[in-house]
């Protein structure tokens, strides 16, 4: 299912090609508007879809299976810290989707790795992962669970 | 210099009445050509049934009250405030680009018409072209997506660029010629004739070159705000945080607490890294 650009919604900012992962989002060198230069090789990550702040990127789905006249659009809004998504599927039914994409304003949380000591001979040959046991708080009161949080586990699928 | 009017200072040579006639066959040139693109590419019907389908597919009919407000919204917004544009380095250019051309195009008219215009007019004259060449120069050597995301020289030219060549061309070889010819420099008509060959080019050139966004843009900004509002949106998400009833979503318990505005992530530097 590789992306493609509608070109007149693009206006050649470069976003995609920043972002593709597989570099195949380049500017067309005729019409100055970005395409897929190599749909073969797209992993239909979707990093450039997110990425376009004109929302000119889709996902073409290959005809064999993609239901004809479905759409799966998204919009991320960095300024809110969300990602919405908007499924249309052919028979009318449409689902809608709205998750966070940080908890933090962005730029403010990165943790500085340059200054943690690095780990002893002990900690190496150790079975812990790094930040363990203080990120899974084994030290602060032992794993959290279901039952520590009050909460019982339901059987089945439940909203 | 800055106030003379170069137009009537040129009229020792070339007749007022030939120089009018040439303003009226850019302007009949320019409605021609945006016409005729119109009719060969289909644009005028691709909007009307686009417009169609979305009224069809929208959730709710607009009233007249809420047309005139998403009128206004993108007359002063899209329109006057090159709202569509998500990089301020490329608004700003484009704003001294368009306001520049409007008011370098309308002084010219003026200053041909009625030779015995106030100073006013040659200044504003002056100023849009400065302003067309700050933009327009700025925007082809440094911000232009060729030369800022692909890193190719500015110097390679195709079809793409007849609009901004052609404009840059127009208002660079006026600003010269009008110089000269205030300090009755040599040369001063052949950088004239290379002025009238731009200035043709750019309003003769619409069917191939890109001037004729001026209207189809507004058209479109236009169209894109009715989606929106219909709640078709061009089938985009419509929800968002900021609506209390979706702050009431399990999913968005995470950031019950978070500031509403969370500044830049990826869009804080601009796209430029391999």
């Amino acid at each position: 299912m590789p992306t493609f650009v509608y070109m007149t919604r693009c206006d050649g900012c470069g976003h995609c090609v920043d972002i593709c992962p597989s570099d195949i989002m380049h500017i067309d060198k005729t019409y100055r508007r970005a395409y897929n230069i190599e749909p073969n090789m797209c992993w239909e990550c979707y990093s450039c879809v997110k990425a376009c702040p004109q929302h000119a990127i889709d996902v073409r789905g290959y005809a064999d299976f993609a239901p004809l006249g479905h759409s799966v659009r998204v919009h991320r809004d960095e300024q809110k810290g969300t990602i919405a998504w908007r499924i249309k599927f052919r028979n009318g039914t449409e689902k809608n989707f709205l998750s966070p994409i940080t908890t933090k304003p962005w730029g403010q949380a990165i943790p500085k790795l340059a200054e943690v000591p690095g780990p002893s001979k002990e900690m190496r040959d150790g079975e812990l992962l790094y930040s363990e046991p203080k990120y899974i708080r084994m030290d602060d009161g032992g794993l959290r669970t279901l039952e520590s949080a009050g909460l019982k586990m339901k059987m089945g699928v439940y909203y | 210099m800055l106030s003379i009017n170069p137009f009537a200072a040129l009229s020792a040579t070339v007749s007022p009445a030939v120089m009018q006639a040439y303003v009226v066959v850019m302007i009949v040139l320019v409605v021609a050509g945006t016409l005729f693109e119109v009719v060969h590419k289909g644009s005028a019907r691709y909007f009307f049934q686009n417009m169609r389908n979305s009224k069809a597919k929208g959730a709710r009919a607009l009233g007249g009250s809420e047309l005139v407000s998403i009128a206004v919204q993108t007359a002063v917004v899209d329109v006057l405030a090159s709202g569509e544009f998500c990089n301020p380095r490329r608004r700003i250019a484009h704003l001294l680009g368009m306001y520049g051309f409007v008011l370098y195009v309308l002084a010219t008219a003026v200053l041909v018409f009625e030779p015995a215009a106030g100073a006013i007019w040659a200044q504003l004259w002056w100023l849009g072209g400065l302003m067309v060449c700050v933009g327009g120069y700025w925007f082809w050597f440094f911000i232009r997506v060729d030369v800022a995301a692909e890193g190719n020289s500015p110097f390679r030219l195709v079809r793409a660029d007849l609009f901004i060549l052609s404009m840059l061309a127009s208002a660079t070889l006026g600003l010269v010629w009008a110089w000269l010819q205030a300090r009755g420099s040599a040369g001063t008509m052949v950088v004239f004739g290379l002025y009238i060959l731009a200035t043709t080019v750019l309003f003769a050139g619409v069917p191939w070159s890109k001037f004729a966004h001026m209207f189809f843009k507004p058209a479109a900004a236009f169209e894109k705000r009715i989606t929106r509002a219909d709640g078709t949106a061009e089938n985009l998400p419509t929800q968002t945080r900021d609506d209390p009833e979706q702050q009431k979503r399990h999913s968005m318990e995470l950031l019950q607490n978070a500031p509403m505005d969370m500044g830049l992530g990826i869009k804080r530097e601009a796209p430029r890294h391999y």
